[in-house]
């Protein structure tokens, strides 16, 4: 909006700006409220400001900036990935999976969505690419018993790591919801310290739902990190910011893309100039 | 856990019941809480905004004036201003199959259920209208794509096959092996499952254009996630500007969103919402109802 004085009118420009980022109304008028205590009614430009807000969004995002190394810690360390129907479960398993054969881990990758048409298909052609093997059953197979099979085995064979596939589920549904709850008992069966990682995948174009994603899946599965996808298309993921406002859970990865090498650790400070549009030739 | 409307403006209004007139001032606080609530329901900005000038003009008016309860009043605009938007109550939902072999394309983002929705609208046509279907997946990119398309196709009946998957070839050519197959075997439909893709890629977005010209399609859906925040204006204006559309199906309406998505994509595009997506099954279609959505968004 060009340089001009902080007044009422500019702050509301701002506003708007945040919220047709998805982060929704009350955590961006509190982040330009933030702004206009130090610098209303002064002369700014629009880069200054940008710069300001993105300094603001960074400020928040910056505690959950937490990059993870699945390769190391317990042994075999048990990654449960949930979230709902479409979200990029499969393919954001699929990108760790080419990650860690980089890395050397010996790693299980289980087919774990026994519901949906070729979704065991979908993560054998990952776990070829990446050289890791998948475990399955045919479609209808009872996910938890096949994720208690993959602990088992990963303990005989000493594996690494056991990364778990499951199906998308919408959080209001209480029966889906209460079959995610029985593959994290089982897990712990195994190991009172499983799952050791449950990755909730949100998707960049989902609006203020995300908040109650969080919950839902919070509260049946103790999601430990978060993974936003999609980010490469022209939804800016703004909901993350009151996601962080609301809950102290760390964002490990975002997704840019449909291939392996499409998924990089989250960065705040990106995240941040992303949002409030300062170009990637700004940032550095 | 949202307020509903109805909640929110009772308060503004409680005092002003009995009262009769409503003021520029009185109507001026009811509209911030509209405001935040279509919000909420991840309306769009630029949509709620507009909406919000139109109520305005419409509640500082005689209706309200003479009415005896206020808040009811502007909620029924609200609410009747959202049902018009939406394309109002006896929307045209039906599909353009008269022609076999008629085409009909799915677009969309990445995961937004246009494979899901091509199985459940075939389904559909296969079942109530009697009608042979094609299923043809041009999604050469996604791991398993094209066998999801498969498999789904088996568990309908005799009716609706897929197109056998032959590797290698590009989404043109399947789409011109589709079109042939489906006036030699006679079908009724066919239906072209593209892959998955985000607005701005523009390869992806010529490839999607290029199958439309090539497949001449009846009827070209764009399939997006009812959960969609403010980012469905881009993505349905950008769809609209590259493809022949004629209508929008919304998916996950089973879920606990507000739905605003739908009047976002509707009013930048002017298109039909033709179904709503209820389930990961195949009987989750609805037809779409302008009112049900309407209520949906203001929480009721
Ligand atoms: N553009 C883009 N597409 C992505 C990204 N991550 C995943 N996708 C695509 O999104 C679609 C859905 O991804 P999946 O991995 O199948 O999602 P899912 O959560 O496993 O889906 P369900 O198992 O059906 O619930 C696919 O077309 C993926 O290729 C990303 O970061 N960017
Ligand atoms: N709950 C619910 N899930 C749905 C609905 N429609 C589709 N899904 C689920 O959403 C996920 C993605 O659906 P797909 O049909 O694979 O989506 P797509 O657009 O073809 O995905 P890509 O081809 O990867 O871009 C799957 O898990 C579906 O079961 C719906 O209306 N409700
Ligand atoms: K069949
Ligand atoms: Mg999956
Ligand atoms: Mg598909």
């Amino acid at each position: 909006f060009g340089g001009r004085r902080l007044d009422d009118d500019a702050l509301e420009d701002l506003e708007d700006l945040l919220i047709m980022s998805d982060m929704g109304a009350k955590v961006s008028s509190k982040i330009t409220a933030n702004l206009a205590k130090t610098r209303f009614d002064k002369d700014i430009s629009d880069d200054e400001i940008r710069i300001a807000l993105a300094s603001e969004i960074e400020a928040i995002m910056k505690p959950r900036e937490q990059v993870v190394d699945f390769a190391d810690g317990p042994r075999p360390r048990v990654v449960l990935f949930v979230g709902v129907n479409g979200s990029g479960k499969t393919t954001t398993i699929g990108k760790i999976a080419s990650k860690l054969k980089e890395q050397g881990a010996k790693a299980l990758l289980v087919a774990g969505d026994t519901f949906r048409a070729a979704a065991i298909e979908q993560l054998t052609v990952w776990g070829e690419r990446a050289g890791i093997p998948v475990l399955s059953k045919p479609t209808g197979a009872d996910a938890a018993g096949l994720v208690y099979e993959a602990i088992e085995k990963a303990q005989r064979e000493d594996l690494d790591l056991v990364l778990v596939d499951t199906a998308g589920r919408l959080q209001n549904k209480a029966e889906l919801m209460s079959e995610l709850a029985k593959i994290v008992r089982v897990t712990r069966k195994l190991d009172p310290d499983a799952p050791h990682d449950v990755i909730l995948v949100l998707d960049a174009t989902v609006g203020q739902n995300a908040l109650s994603q969080v919950e839902a899946f919070r509260h049946t599965a103790g999601v430990s990190g978060i993974v936003m996808t999609k980010l490469d298309g022209t939804a800016k993921g703004g909901v993350l910011v009151a996601v962080a406002e609301a809950h102290a859970l760390p964002i490990h990865f975002v997704g840019v893309g449909e291939k392996a090498e499409d998924l990089q650790p989250f960065s705040a400070s990106a995240y941040a100039k992303a949002l409030v549009g300062l170009g990637q030739e700004e940032t550095v | 856990m949202f307020d509903a409307l109805t909640d929110r403006l009772g308060g503004i209004f409680d005092g002003l019941t009995g009262r009769g007139a409503l003021s520029e001032k009185d109507v001026s606080a009811a509209l911030r809480e509209i405001r935040v609530a279509l919000l909420e329901a991840d309306v769009a900005l630029p949509v709620v905004k507009d909406f919000i000038a139109k109520v305005k003009e419409r509640a500082v008016g005689e209706e309200v004036i003479r009415s005896v309860k206020p808040g009811q009043q502007v909620i029924k605009i609200v609410h009747d201003g959202l049902v018009d938007l939406l394309g109002g109550e006896d929307a045209e939902t039906r599909l353009r199959v008269d022609n076999p072999p008629s085409v009909i394309m799915m677009a969309g983002l990445q995961g937004s259920g246009k494979t899901t929705t091509t199985a459940k609208i075939a389904k559909r046509l296969s079942e109530r209208d009697k009608k042979k279907v094609l299923l043809a997946s041009l999604d050469v990119r996604r791991p398993a794509a094209m066998e999801q398309l498969a498999v789904l196709a088996d568990q309908l009946g005799a009716n609706v096959t897929s197109l056998p998957i032959v590797q290698g070839q590009m989404p043109a050519e399947i789409a011109r092996r589709a079109l042939q197959a489906a006036k030699l075997g006679g079908h009724d439909v066919v239906f072209l499952d593209t892959a998955g893709r985000t607005s701005i890629d523009e390869q992806m977005m010529a490839e999607a254009a290029e199958i439309a010209k090539i497949a001449q399609p009846k009827e070209s859906l764009l399939v997006a996630d009812a959960l969609t925040g403010q980012d469905a204006v881009e993505t349905a204006r950008r769809f609209h500007e590259r493809l022949p559309l004629t209508g929008l199906v919304l998916t996950r309406m089973d879920g606990d969103g507000r739905g605003g998505a739908a009047l976002s994509m509707r009013a930048v595009t002017g298109l039909p919402i033709k179904f709503l997506g209820t389930g990961e099954k195949l009987d989750g279609l609805d037809a779409f109802d302008a009112k049900r959505v309407a209520g949906r968004i203001l929480g009721q």
